[in-house]
């Protein structure tokens, strides 16, 4: 746990990660656009194989939060580190190149193109100078398996004709066949129906499962707790939280969204983060 | 807030296997689904005949038709001609429409590549006239090119064209059609300019010599011998490649069409090229023997499976489609969006360019009254016939040669039936609003399913 304020959040890095080193790290990250301080020192880090949840109101600076991380501009100040190496992206290219995939609301998909063809967009197979359907093919039905992707009968149908948790899966099978170490989600259930949210939530915790690091950007409480290791909450462009789950309850979690503190969870708060790791 | 997510803290392991349960339900819970897959490539769904054709017909009422309508109102409208006028169907007068078409078809071809893209190009029309006059003027005197240096300056200069005309469009964001409308009137003036500095135009009109192979590819046929053997050559060769590439895909564990479709395929490709290579086996001429096919039908063939493979087949092809589709996802798939769109005005002036050499070759010469504004809108309509959608996104070579063939047919149809220009220009309106609608239709119907 700890606070926006306390310039000792610096010295976080390595407490009690089972996995020593986390993969992403934030270092004070502060974003100003013009007169808006829009991040002020914003510290937390990622660890590989689980979910972390990103929380907070709107405003709070989740978006200018995973466009850092995505490498959309660079921060003010602070340091991004990514497996114990500071890095700098100059745009969204290099930190795909390094393994994190950011997948937004609209997912970026072409409707007109079939789901081999989305997933691949960009980096198509070649085979004498053509695309390699079949490679191509082969390779999207086995990563679409390997995620427990059931409901999608052909994976030649064109994603205009898929509903909005296929869609979900189709981007999220892309950024696991773009070797994504880091799969950042902006609020995917947002326009999702109940069963869709759960093959979605369960999407998530597969992909986390094959050690593949998710951040999870929501503010719909019910998906955070049904998916997420971890939680860290933003209220207005500050870090007010952070820590395992189990060290949260939704009602802390509303408080520290809304007030940027919580009366109620102070006892929890007080746990130090090595001893709240969940099992 | 429900039980399970009071306890976040239980072992991943132990939420397992509901998770596989969740998944079996979500998928009896999308009832939706069967609707969906309709919309899918029937190929890739069936396991046998007749599942194929099933397929299809569920894929036709769902209105992602494909090409039958397109084919099925051609036949309408070719037995309704046959129907008024017995010489419809003659040898002279099909050779005739195919050599009519021709120039529709490369024009569709042409459209189609801005019409990919959600783009439009209105300067074909003179586009064309530019590129004929061109290749016309450097085959004569005085310059007297050889015919085939002469087609490459004129093909090279309709692509500059089309590369000046996309890098507006790309660069400076103004609109394709206001750049390709302005190009319209543009290149009108160029051709009126390009005949009067050339002092062998007489009254603006410069003549192809019917001894030049550039007169020649729609004037003069193939030996109907030679014919039939590249005709079982390219078969053979449609049929080996594809019954290895099913068997390839098949071998991979794919979905491959069931044989019966594939030997379908081959079977309704080997009737068509012996219908078609026999109606230009008969002799059509009055007085003196006249057979064989034109070159410009295995002309445009080729330029149409070349337009097919690099669309379907290749990287860049496949990105123009991914614009079209949603052009933000292409930018964020790392494609370079400006780069792709400029080529296709390129590709699309380039055409009509080739278009503009069929023009000069059909009428023996090219003169300043090429009626550009007709093709340009001759071109949108035949793309739109064909299937391509306005929209964006969709859009194939077969689709112009389906939507030339059409206007093909209602021009000469109504032609031999002796009814004017009005007739004609009103006929063809009609066939494309139709074509338009059905495009709509398809659009809302598709829209309301997802």
């Amino acid at each position: 746990m700890s606070t926006s304020d306390n310039p000792a959040t610096e010295s976080i890095p390595t407490t009690g990660d089972s996995n020593g080193v986390p993969l992403l790290e934030l270092r004070g990250i502060t974003k100003r656009f013009g007169p808006v301080q829009a991040l002020t020192r914003i510290n937390f880090e990622i660890p590989p194989g689980q979910v972390t949840a990103l929380a907070g109101d709107n405003g709070a600076g989740k978006s200018v939060t995973i466009k850092t991380i995505a490498g959309l501009w660079p921060p003010d100040e602070g340091e991004i580190v990514w497996e114990g190496q500071p890095v700098h992206f100059h745009g969204p290219r290099e930190a795909e190149a390094i393994g994190i995939t950011t997948i937004y609301q609209d997912l970026a998909l072409a409707d007109n193109l079939d789901i081999v063809q989305n997933m691949f967009l960009g980096h198509e197979p070649l085979e004498r100078g053509l695309l390699d359907e079949a490679k191509m093919e082969t390779t999207a039905k086995q990563t679409l398996t390997e995620l427990s992707v059931k409901t999608i009968r052909s994976i030649r149908q064109p994603v205009a004709s898929l509903s909005g948790g296929q869609r979900q899966s189709v981007a999220v099978a892309k950024a696991v066949m773009a070797k994504a170490q880091l799969v950042i989600m902006d609020e995917p259930t947002a326009a999702l129906g109940v069963s869709q949210t759960r093959t979605v939530l369960s999407l998530i915790k597969r992909l986390a499962s094959q050690g593949v690091a998710v951040m999870l950007v929501s503010h719909n409480l019910n998906d955070v707790f049904a998916v997420a290791d971890r939680v860290v909450i933003l209220y207005l462009g500050n870090m007010v939280a952070q820590g395992p789950v189990s060290d949260f309850d939704p009602a802390s979690v509303v408080d520290y969204m809304t007030t940027g503190r919580s009366t109620r969870a102070v006892d929890h708060a007080a746990i130090p983060r090595s001893a709240g790791q969940e099992g | 807030m429900p039980d399970e997510f009071s306890s976040p803290s239980v072992p991943s392991e132990l939420e397992e296997p509901p998770l596989s349960t969740e998944l079996e339900e979500d998928q009896t819970a999308a009832p939706e689904t069967d609707a969906d897959l309709v919309t899918a490539d029937p190929a890739v769904l069936a396991d046998s005949l007749g599942d194929y054709l099933g397929a299809q017909w569920r894929r036709i009422k769902s209105g992602e038709s494909g090409a039958l309508p397109i084919v099925a109102g051609l036949i309408v409208i070719i037995i309704f001609f046959q129907a008024e006028r017995s010489k419809f169907l003659s040898a002279l007068n099909l050779v005739n429409l195919f050599q009519q078409a021709s120039i529709y078809i490369l024009l569709g071809a042409a459209q189609i590549f801005a019409l990919i893209l959600s783009e439009i190009d209105l300067s074909v029309g003179f586009v064309l006239g530019v590129g004929g006059m061109v290749i016309a003027e450097l085959i004569a005197p005085p310059v007297n090119f050889p015919w085939w240096l002469g087609i490459l300056c004129g093909i090279g200069v309709t692509a500059g064209i089309g590369y000046i005309q996309g890098s507006l469009i790309t660069r400076l964001h103004i609109p394709s059609f206001v750049v390709t409308l302005a190009g319209l009137l543009f290149f009108e003036g160029v051709l009126i300019e390009l005949a009067t500095i050339d002092k062998q135009a007489v009254g603006g009109v410069i003549s192809v010599s019917t001894t030049s192979p550039v007169f020649k590819l729609v004037n003069s046929n193939i030996p109907v011998g030679a014919s039939w053997i590249i005709l079982v050559v390219v078969i053979a060769l449609y049929a080996f490649l594809s019954i290895r590439r099913a068997a390839r895909r098949r071998a991979h564990g794919l979905s491959a069409p069931p044989i019966s479709i594939t030997l379908l395929q081959i079977g309704a490709a080997a009737v068509g090229g012996i219908l078609l290579v026999y109606v230009c086996s008969v002799n059509r001429g009055l007085l003196i023997s006249l057979k064989g096919v034109p070159y410009v039908i295995p002309f445009v063939g080729i330029v149409l499976l070349v337009y097919s493979i690099f669309l379907a087949r290749t990287r860049t092809g496949r990105y123009m489609y991914a614009i079209g589709g949603n052009p933000e996802a292409a930018r964020r798939a790392g494609i370079n969006v400006q780069h792709v769109r400029r080529l296709a005005f390129v590709f699309s002036a380039m055409t009509a360019g080739l278009a503009g050499l069929v023009y000069a070759s059909t009428l023996g010469s090219v003169s300043t009254g090429v009626d550009g504004g007709d093709y340009t809108l001759y071109a949108v309509a035949a793309a739109v016939i064909g299937g391509a959608s306005l929209f964006g996104g969709r859009g194939k070579p077969l689709h112009a040669l389906l939507g030339g063939l059409v206007i093909g047919v209602v021009y000469n149809g109504l032609a031999l039936m002796g009814i004017s220009a009005a007739g004609q220009f009103i006929a063809t309106a009609i066939v494309l609003l139709v074509a338009a609608a059905i495009d709509a239709l398809v659009r809302r119907r598709s829209a309301t399913t997802v």
